[in-house]
């Protein structure tokens, strides 16, 4: 789970990470009634949306007076921004991190994760700051730092020093250096962040380390833990399909292809992309019923589908194991005439209970197109949306 | 021969009495597996009584710890069906009560847990697989885990996979080839996990009844890459492979905990490149993991000792 900006910077403030105060704005008036009350000569007027590259977009504005906030605040708010983590379709401001400025004398990365590898958590700090960590990689990884850290003693002094000393921060300030990756290392292990960014971490003319950005990102599996994370969870950043399928316990993610896929297994469901993709056809979705799907799960799948309407075409692949291929088909053929089966509609079952399931659909009356194997079943559906 | 379990093999189910617990009991038993007890905290001294397919009743006893179960049951192998947030606590006591193999069947297990879990194992003689996965299984002889048992035929082939679903659709495929099984092992979807690619694989390679292996990858980490040095460096046996993924767009996690595209690493385009030039052949699409091994049989004279079955239409 993705959280924005200023509230990554609320949970960190939090765990004694040091970060610039600001205050979140819904409004041109809430954003200069918060620089008002930050009263610092200049102001950072920035876009809260789930996505990096907001600077490059023209989402970042620093603000040397209040009509300046006022006019960067209405130009921002609103605005739709296009960056590369955002798909061509961009994402719209809706909220607004007005923020004391600085004067950032030199821009540093820190980034905590966890490394499958080792199984343990890494932390890694570079001294390129403020460019796209992917991209320090592949030019020079020799310039990213790691320190791997033992769980059961948690980063160590001696660690996060070496990490300091090693992307050169000033001598003076490695000690509040070490302080600031310590208290992140807390943060992400005691909110079971599964990454937590900050880029750039930045040394300022007044001897300070601060997180001047801060991405953090939340283990779903852990969620149940931490209600105060959930609570900053925003809908309007997520597809709503998504947010739809996730009440259901459907494991759903929206694409920008035609043919809907309903699968069970995640592994079966990427494949299923995979073999539609390959005969030349475009996935609308990414669907994993799951192992133990009943037939309203199924029925709210189908709707789920249907409701995209860029969807043509329906691609059914099921290998039932525990998963009974009844079950499946007893749940199609309800969705369907639900809702009006109005697209085309392929279903491939294998596994248990196949020659009913098999059966069940063929007596059902249903314009279902059945197919024998995945490469058979995806060669029809290609076909029937072309 | 096979890996990791036979029929010898003796197994307890920690979360018995829950309903997913008892369910997965009972088709192990079904299939003759020697499940000979469980464990859930505050049912001790209690016994479940299940009836089998063919009308038997099998009374298995019930234990407060694992260790009381080992103890009373000889038990060298125990698979978890614990709920999420109990998991990691269920997978460390069954490594402290020093069993061989740990099947945790579980999903949804916190990432740090594992973490934790992976510490805790260190220096331990338990070997893990899982979480997030659907087992093991020895075709005839030992199922431990949620697979459909009547797909596999016993056989000379080893299947190792992150995925449940792909592994079932790979053994079908190889079943309606008359190609048999030796093991096949899920070795989860998550990104923390107890047992690699490596660590299956080179079981295979050590198998004398295992004669050639597909590995069935997936987006996220770089877990078949690893293998496919490996492989290229110490497997003496054929290896053919499949990817799941490539239309996976970055960024998003694709059920799996583990299936994430992240900072451009991970692609499934990366990995099949690895794994081709080390030599290991790759099905192009899931349709075709059976094919392309029977291919690379045939290529290596291997087809007729590894069909151990009748070939269905």
């Amino acid at each position: 789970m993705n959280i924005h900006e200023y509230q990554g910077k609320e949970v960190l403030k939090q765990y004694g990470v040091a970060v610039p105060e600001g205050k979140v704005a819904f409004s041109v008036d809430e954003a200069v009634e918060a620089a008002q009350a930050l009263g610092t000569p200049v102001v950072v007027v920035k876009a809260q949306i789930h996505a990096g590259g907001r600077g490059k977009a023209g989402g970042v504005k620093v603000a040397k007076n209040i009509d300046e906030v006022r006019a960067y605040a209405s130009e921002i708010l609103g605005k739709v921004l296009v960056t590369h983590q955002t798909g061509p379709e961009g994402k719209e401001v809706k909220r607004l991190l007005i923020e004391q400025g600085c004067d950032i004398k030199k821009e540093y990365y820190v980034g905590v994760v966890i490394d499958r590898g080792t199984g343990r958590v890494t932390m890694m700090a570079s001294e390129e700051g403020g460019t796209e960590i992917e991209e320090v990689a592949a030019h020079s990884p020799e310039k990213i730092i790691k320190e791997v850290i033992d769980p059961a003693i948690g980063l160590q002094v001696f660690q996060a020093r070496k990490l300091a000393y090693a992307i050169n921060i000033p001598g003076e300030l490695v000690n509040k250096a070490v302080k600031f990756m310590i208290a992140l290392y807390n943060a992400f292990v005691d909110k079971d962040c599964s990454i937590a960014e900050i880029n750039p971490l930045v040394v300022t003319g007044d001897g300070n380390v601060m997180a001047l950005d801060a991405k953090l990102n939340f283990d779903s599996n852990a969620l149940y833990r931490h209600k105060d994370i959930v609570a900053l969870r925003d809908l309007e950043e997520e597809d709503a399909k998504e947010i739809e399928a996730s009440k259901y316990d459907l494991s759903y993610i929206a694409l920008d292809g035609n043919i809907g896929c309903m699968v069970n297994g995640a592994g079966l469901a990427m494949a299923t992309m995979d073999i539609i993709k390959y005969y030349g056809g475009d996935p609308a979705n990414f669907l994993d019923v799951g192992g133990g799907a009943t037939k309203e799960k199924v029925t709210e799948a189908f709707k789920i589908i249907l409701s995209d309407e860029n969807v043509k075409g329906i691609f059914v692949n099921i290998f039932g194991g525990i998963m009974r291929c009844d079950v499946i088909a007893d749940g199609v053929i309800a969705a369907a005439k639900e809702l009006g089966l109005d697209r085309p509609l392929v279903v491939r079952l294998e596994g248990t209970n196949v020659e009913l399931g098999k059966k069940m659909l063929n007596e059902s009356g249903l314009n279902i197109v059945a197919a024998d194997s995945m490469a058979d079943g995806a060669q029809k559906i290609v076909n029937l949306v072309k | 021969m096979s890996i990791l379990v036979n029929k010898d093999t003796k197994v307890i189910t920690q979360g018995i009495t829950g309903a997913t617990g008892l369910f997965h009991a009972k088709g192990a038993l079904d299939y003759g597996t020697q499940m000979v007890g469980g464990v859930t905290p505050g049912k001790g001294g209690t016994n479940v009584d299940i009836t089998l397919e063919n009308g038997n009743v099998v009374s298995l006893p019930v234990f407060n710890t694992v260790e009381q179960a080992v103890a009373a049951t000889g038990a060298t192998a125990s698979v978890i069906y614990v709920p999420p947030a109990f998991a990691a606590d269920s997978i460390m006591e069954a490594v402290d009560a020093g069993l061989d193999l740990v099947i945790c069947i579980t999903e949804g297990i916190p990432v740090l847990d594992m973490v934790k879990v992976k510490r805790y194992m260190e220096g331990s003689k338990t070997t893990l697989i899982g979480p997030n996965c659907p087992g093991v299984i020895t075709p005839d002889e030992c199922k431990i885990g949620i697979m459909p048992g009547y797909i596999h035929t016993k056989g000379h082939v080893g299947v190792v996979s992150r995925s449940g679903t792909l592994t079932y659709e790979a053994v079908h495929q190889l079943s309606t080839r008359g190609i048999g099984q030796s093991s096949a092992v899920g070795i989860g979807g998550d990104p923390v996990k107890g047992s690699e690619f490596i660590d299956i694989l080179s079981r295979f390679n050590d198998d004398p009844d295992t004669y050639a292996v597909i590995m069935i990858g997936e987006i996220g980490g770089t877990a078949e890459e690893e293998a496919a040095e490996w492989i290229k460096a110490n497997m003496k046996k054929p290896v053919v492979g499949f990817i799941g993924g490539a239309t996976a767009p970055p960024g998003k996690r694709m059920g799996h905990a583990g299936a994430i595209i992240s900072g451009g690493k991970g692609t499934a385009a990366e990995k099949i490149a690895t794994l081709e030039a080390c030599g290991i052949k790759v099905a192009p699409t899931p349709s075709d993991m059976g094919s392309t091994l029977v291919s690379v049989l045939e290529e290596k004279g291997l087809l007729e000792k590894c069909t151990t079955g009748v070939a269905q239409a």
